[in-house]
This record gives C-alpha cells, sequence and structure tokens, in this order.
C-alpha cells in the first residue's frame, strides 16, 4: 500500500540530520546551567511563542484532533476557542509577571517560593513521574502508527531484517534523536528544534487540507457531505442530545475552558517553560500570546483532515475495463474489508486476534477515528510530498516528546537532584546530572512504551492518573497569584482533596453505554453522563471546586505569611510590569485584545 | 545566543524545496499525481517551500550582519515578529 521512494527517505534524512546539527551548532554554547535548563533566558519572544505551541502540538494533538474531527465534527474546535485561546491569553497578561519575575526556574519552585517545600514536592513528583510517562505513551503511539503505515516495511524488506523489529527501531531510532540534540543543547536546541517542527508541520500537513478541500468541492462541498451538526461548533450546544459531543454548555465552558484548558496552559511546566525562556519580562509575557495566534488557525490544519476523511467517499472494490490496443484489460483495484466497512477514509477498527472488522451492539462497524489523518496523507500525497507529510508526523511525536523531556530534566536536577539529594554542588555538577537525567528520563520513557504493549489498559490507566492529579492544579495557581492570604498548607491540603475528589467523581458516575471499570463507576453509580468527555470535563469541575473550597478553609484556619515575603508573588503586592518605552499597539495587552477578536470572529464564523 | 535559527532552518527549507520541486519537474504528467487529482503537488508546493525557506534565509543573514555591525545593541524588536 505504501509505496516510499528515494525522494521520500532523502526529504526524511535531512530533516534528521539538521536536528542533529542544530544540537551540535548549541553545544559550545552551553556553558552553565542556566544555559542548559533555561536556554539562557536569551530567546527572542517569535521563538519561544512558536515552540510554546509546538511543545504541545504531538501525537495526540494531531492524531487525536484530527480522529475528533471525524468523530465530532467542528465542535472539536471548542478546544481551540474555548479550552486554549483564553487559557493563553490569561497566562500571558496576568500570570507570566509571577513566573518570569520570580526568577523561579521551574513551576515547581514558583511554588516552593509561593508557598511552602512540601508543596513543591508534591507537585515536582507528580510532575516528574507524568512527564516520563507521558513520553512514552507518545513513542507507543509513534510505533504502532509507523507500524501501521507500513513506513519501514520497505526499508526492513529491503535490509532482511525481521518484521518485529520495526516498533523497537522505531522507538530507539526517534528516542536516540531526541536524546542527541537535548543533551547537546538542552532547551535551547528542544525549542529551536520544536520551532522547526511547527513549521515542518504546516509544511505537511497545509498542502493536504488544499487537496482534500479541493477533492470534496471546497467548504460546501464539505457541508453537503457530512451531517448537518458536524459543521456546527455552536448550534445545539445548549443540551447534551443536541450536539455530537454530548456536552451541555455550562460544563463545556466551565470544565474545558476554566479548568482543563486553563490548568493545562496556565499550570503545566511542559508549555510554560518556553516562555520562562525569553530574554525580559516583556517578551515572556508576549510569548503565549504569539503563540495564541497560529493556534487561532490550528483547527483548519489538525480538526478539518479528519472532517474532510469522513467526508470523502469510501472506496469500493472496482474493476475498471481497459482497452489497450484491441487487447482487454482489467483493472481490479482490491480494497480490504475493514477500509469498505468504514465511513469515507476512516477504516472500521480491526480485532487484533481475530483479524475481522469490529461492530458496535446495534451492527454499526466500530470506526478507527485515529486512523483519519495518516490515512488523509497516504490517499493525496505523491511519492515526494508524502515524504514530507510522514516527517511531519514524526517532527510532531518527536517535538511533544522533546518537551516532556526537557521539563523532565529541568525539575528532575532543580527541584529533586538539588533540593533533597545534593544541596550545594557545582555549577558543572548540575549541569553534567541534567545531561544524565535526559538519559534516564528517555530510557525511562522507553520502558514505559514497552510496558504498553503488554498491559492494553496502562495508557486509559494513566491518562486516567493524570487527569486525577492535573485537574485541581489551576486552583492553586490561581489562588496563589491572586489572593495572597493562600498558606502552604492550604495549598497543599487542596491539591490532595482535589485530586481526592477526582477520583471519588470518577469512581462514582458512569458515560452511558460503558461499562463499570476504567470508564469510572469503580465504587458505585450514581450518575450517568450522556458521554466520556462529559464525565472528563464535570470530573475536573468537581476537583477544581473542592480544591478551592478546601485551600481557602484551611488558608483562613493556618498562619499567614508576612506580606513583605510575597511581593513578586502576588498580584496585589507587586508593583506593575514596568512599561516598555513601546508603543501601545505593541503592548502584550493590545496583542491579546486583537487575539481574543481574532477567536471571536473565528468562532462566529464556525457558528 | 549567536546562532539564529532562521539560518539553519531556511536552509533546511530551501533544501526540502528544491528537492521537491526538482524531483516534481522530472515526473511531469506521471500517474503518481492522480492520488493529487492531477496536481503536480510536488512541484508547486516544492516552490512554495524553496521560497519561504529562502525568505527565512535572507532575514536571517541580514539581522546578523546587522549584529556583527553593531555589537552593543540588543536584537530590534521590530525584526522578532514573523516575516515570510
Amino acid at each position: 500500500m505504501l509505496n516510499l521512494t528515494s525522494v521520500d527517505w532523502l526529504i526524511m534524512l535531512l530533516y534528521f540530520v539538521f536536528v542533529l546539527g542544530i544540537g551540535f551548532a548549541l553545544k559550545r554554547y552551553m556553558k552553565t546551567s542556566k544555559d542548559f535548563f533555561q536556554a539562557g533566558r536569551a530567546l527572542p519572544a517569535w521563538i519561544c511563542g512558536l515552540a510554546f505551541i509546538s511543545a504541545n502540538l504531538g501525537a495526540q494533538e494531531v492524531i487525536g484532533m484530527g480522529a475528533s474531527g471525524a468523530k465530532y465534527g467542528l465542535e472539536t474546535a471548542h478546544f481551540y476557542g474555548i479550552g486554549a485561546i483564553p487559557a493563553m491569553i490569561f497566562v500571558g497578561i496576568f500570570m507570566m509577571p509571577f513566573y518570569y519575575g520570580s526568577k523561579a526556574r521551574s513551576v515547581p519552585e514558583f511554588l516552593r517560593m509561593r508557598f511552602d517545600e512540601k508543596t513543591r514536592a508534591l507537585n515536582a513528583c507528580s510532575f516528574a513521574v507524568m512527564t516520563v510517562f507521558s513520553s512514552g505513551i507518545s513513542m507507543y503511539a509513534m510505533a504502532r502508527l509507523i507500524q501501521a503505515l507500513h513506513v519501514f516495511d520497505g526499508l526492513f524488506y529491503a535490509m532482511g531484517w525481521p518484521e518485529q523489529g520495526i516498533f523497537t527501531f522505531s522507538i530507539v531510532l526517534s528516542a536516540v534523536i531526541v536524546l542527541a540534540y537535548i543533551f547537546l543543547g538542552g532547551l535551547t536546541s528542544a525549542i529551536y528544534n520544536e520551532v522547526l517542527q511547527f513549521f515542518l508541520i504546516i509544511a505537511g500537513f497545509l498542502p493536504l487540507v488544499l487537496l482534500g478541500l479541493r477533492n470534496i468541492g471546497g467548504w460546501s462541498g464539505l457541508k453537503a457531505s457530512v451531517p448537518l451538526q458536524y459543521m456546527h461548533e455552536w448550534k445545539g450546544v445548549a443540551h447534551a442530545s443536541t450536539n455530537p459531543m454530548g456536552i451541555e454548555i455550562i460544563g463545556l465552558g466551565m470544565g474545558l475552558g476554566f479548568v482543563l484548558g486553563s490548568g493545562y496552559w496556565c499550570t503545566d511546566f511542559l508549555v510554560i517553560q518556553t516562555a520562562m525562556a525569553s530574554k525580559n519580562m516583556e517578551s515572556a509575557r508576549r510569548v503565549p500570546l504569539i503563540a495564541a495566534v497560529p493556534k487561532i488557525f490550528f483547527p483548519f490544519l489538525v480538526i478539518l483532515p479528519g472532517l474532510l476523511a469522513i467526508g470523502l467517499p469510501t472506496p469500493h472494490t472496482t474493476t475498471v475495463v481497459h482497452n489497450v490496443n484491441g487487447m482487454i484489460v482489467r483493472d481490479t483495484n482490491v480494497v480490504p474489508q475493514n477500509v469498505e466497512e468504514g465511513c469515507g477514509l476512516v477504516p472500521a477498527k480491526i480485532n487484533p486476534v481475530t483479524g475481522k472488522p469490529m461492530y458496535t451492539a446495534s451492527g454499526q462497524p466500530l470506526l478507527d477515528y485515529d486512523m483519519a489523518t495518516p490515512n488523509m496523507l497516504l490517499h493525496f500525497f505523491p511519492t515526494g510530498i508524502l515524504g514530507l507529510g510522514l516527517t511531519a508526523l514524526l517532527a510532531s511525536f518527536m517535538s511533544g516528546m522533546a518537551g516532556n523531556v526537557t521539563a523532565f530534566n529541568t525539575v528532575f536536577t532543580y527541584d529533586l537532584y538539588q533540593s533533597y539529594i545534593h544541596k550545594g554542588g557545582s555549577d558543572r555538577h548540575y549541569m553534567a546530572v541534567g545531561r544524565w537525567a535526559t538519559v534516564g528520563g528517555i530510557m525511562l520513557s522507553i520502558a514505559t512504551a514497552y510496558a504498553a504493549i503488554n498491559f492494553n489498559n496502562i495508557m486509559d490507566t494513566l491518562q486516567l492518573v493524570f487527569s486525577f492529579v492535573n485537574a485541581p492544579l489551576f486552583a492553586t495557581f490561581l489562588l496563589g497569584m491572586f489572593w495572597k492570604r493562600a498558606t502552604g498548607h492550604g495549598a497543599f491540603a487542596g491539591l490532595i482533596a482535589g485530586t481526592a475528589t477526582a477520583m471519588l467523581h470518577h469512581g462514582l458516575t458512569l458515560p452511558i453505554e460503558a461499562r463499570p471499570g476504567i470508564h469510572g463507576g469503580w465504587l458505585a453509580v450514581i450518575h450517568h453522563y450522556p458521554s466520556d468527555m462529559a464525565q472528563n470535563f464535570w470530573t475536573a469541575i468537581f476537583a477544581f471546586s473542592a480544591n478551592f473550597i478546601v485551600t481557602v478553609v484551611v488558608s483562613l484556619s493556618t498562619k499567614a505569611r508576612p506580606e513583605s515575603e510575597l511581593v513578586g508573588l502576588v498580584h496585589s503586592l507587586t508593583p506593575k510590569p514596568p512599561k516598555a518605552h513601546n508603543v501601545w499597539w505593541k503592548s502584550p495587552e493590545a496583542l491579546a485584545i486583537a487575539v481574543l477578536l481574532m477567536a471571536i470572529g473565528l468562532n462566529i464564523f464556525f457558528y | 545566543m549567536s546562532l539564529d535559527l532562521r539560518i539553519p532552518m531556511g536552509l533546511m527549507f530551501a533544501l526540502v524545496g528544491m528537492i521537491l520541486t526538482a524531483y516534481g519537474l522530472a515526473t511531469r504528467g506521471s500517474a503518481i499525481y492522480n492520488a493529487s487529482l492531477g496536481i503536480n503537488a510536488n512541484f508547486w508546493w516544492g516552490l512554495v517551500l524553496l521560497v519561504f525557506g529562502v525568505s527565512m534565509l535572507l532575514l536571517g543573514r541580514r539581522s546578523q550582519k546587522r549584529l556583527a555591525s553593531m555589537p552593543p545593541e540588543p536584537v530590534d524588536e521590530s525584526r522578532s515578529r514573523l516575516g515570510h
């Protein structure tokens, strides 16, 4: 099915050469641990801004958003319009002054400055564990996709290597490349490569969207080929039964916008580290805002391929009869059963044991939405540009992995090693530790990827645990930055209570049509949600609220810290960030308003 | 940081663009373009990437030259918005 020629390989090779070349070129600039972990705090805003979104542009984003576009239609764009953009504006305008201004080297370190040692230890440990597992999951997903697309099959065949080695080969290849460029150039290298990957992803996916749209007959053709509610982002959102995701407006706005989106974009060191690497406060505040501009247009790039895949005609086995110089030639194009039973270019899911398509209880084929975007690539791209598209796909996996790895080595070195294992070492010592933490982090990720093969449920379980830990986080930062009375004991108790509430809520509720277990209801089922997405959002809302309330109550009953210690950490006690000598329209505030208007405009367009 | 990212990035995209354009020219009218609706996707997209790569390269070179001519000045802010 997949026929890669030397042009495709050449492009892929060229990319690998440049990725590693950037690492080598940056090695001589890595003189202190600040250069290695914080990119010397000297990068221009546009580079950090593009890295800010690229760090998030991993497998989950490119494959997952395409899958979600095929499954739910344009409603997926809420992850951008409600989930990401407002949070990015908020972190840039209101939170960055404290992250950057406090001179903290990581998000957990900020928690120590603002609260206390135990809050930081809790956050640092859970974060370090999560980054390692996430990059392992990313690796696993990539290796599986490479297997499914048969990218390396030709190479393996030519070399006479056994086919089972493809999984290991994909993992080792990506791990070695990511390891090499981070080991050499630290965060600078990760950020530079993330920017490279950002442009590569656009270069690979934009022509795909253009060809897909042209094939289906433009925007109006797309409208005619998918169900009506797929083309609306907001219509039907007032009630759970009238929109494809099964979420009502309150769960959506509160859960996605206020809790999950903000929790990710405002507190996750994976993205915040790129903003903290910029050269001054003004740039640091502009980083998330610059990132928001392309983010607004990303639905076109990552959601549309999925929507187009579902809208295009389903391939069927056909026989074309030609008459070539009096000779009758029958050209039969055989389409596998799972493709024929799929919808558009989205194939039916195959049962890995029997090799037959899987069906739902009502006899409909179960669709393998994750293949929507990759199948679009294979369908439309001739050899040559196909190499570019596959390279873009690989790049997206690697950028997600690299962000996790640099976040891990920083948090491990500063917040765990320097704080609890070996205090007062030399700067060179910590830089070496950081390099070896990179190696260790990648090794653990590989172990996670292999564990995922043997235990089917490990990915779902891990993601569930992450959601329990992450859901309440935003409340802690919100109270910490904007309420001077919040105390360390309060924050610590709040985090524990939030996570416990998330687990409890998940254990007591269940999406419709799911069995108790990993999907919820493992304690007892007292409420049914119309979809797992709705359950997710409400878990986050409950966790956030519990954290908020417990933090407030415990803070009020414990001793407040003297105000003089909180200058630069809490909003009401911090002098306004110094105005640069820029004209008004260059200020972060003006940029924020422009971004907001653009986002609203796009939402109206997609109504 | 004195390595301007636009230089290696521009170089990479210019090279990829050249490869695709050349390959597109060599495979004009080939059956491989049935997939892309009869459009020579390699040639046209290669051209786009070539233009993008070369302009990045030029922008990066220019700012590096300017930096070399006046070392104490920090990077001009207005230059840092995306130029392509």
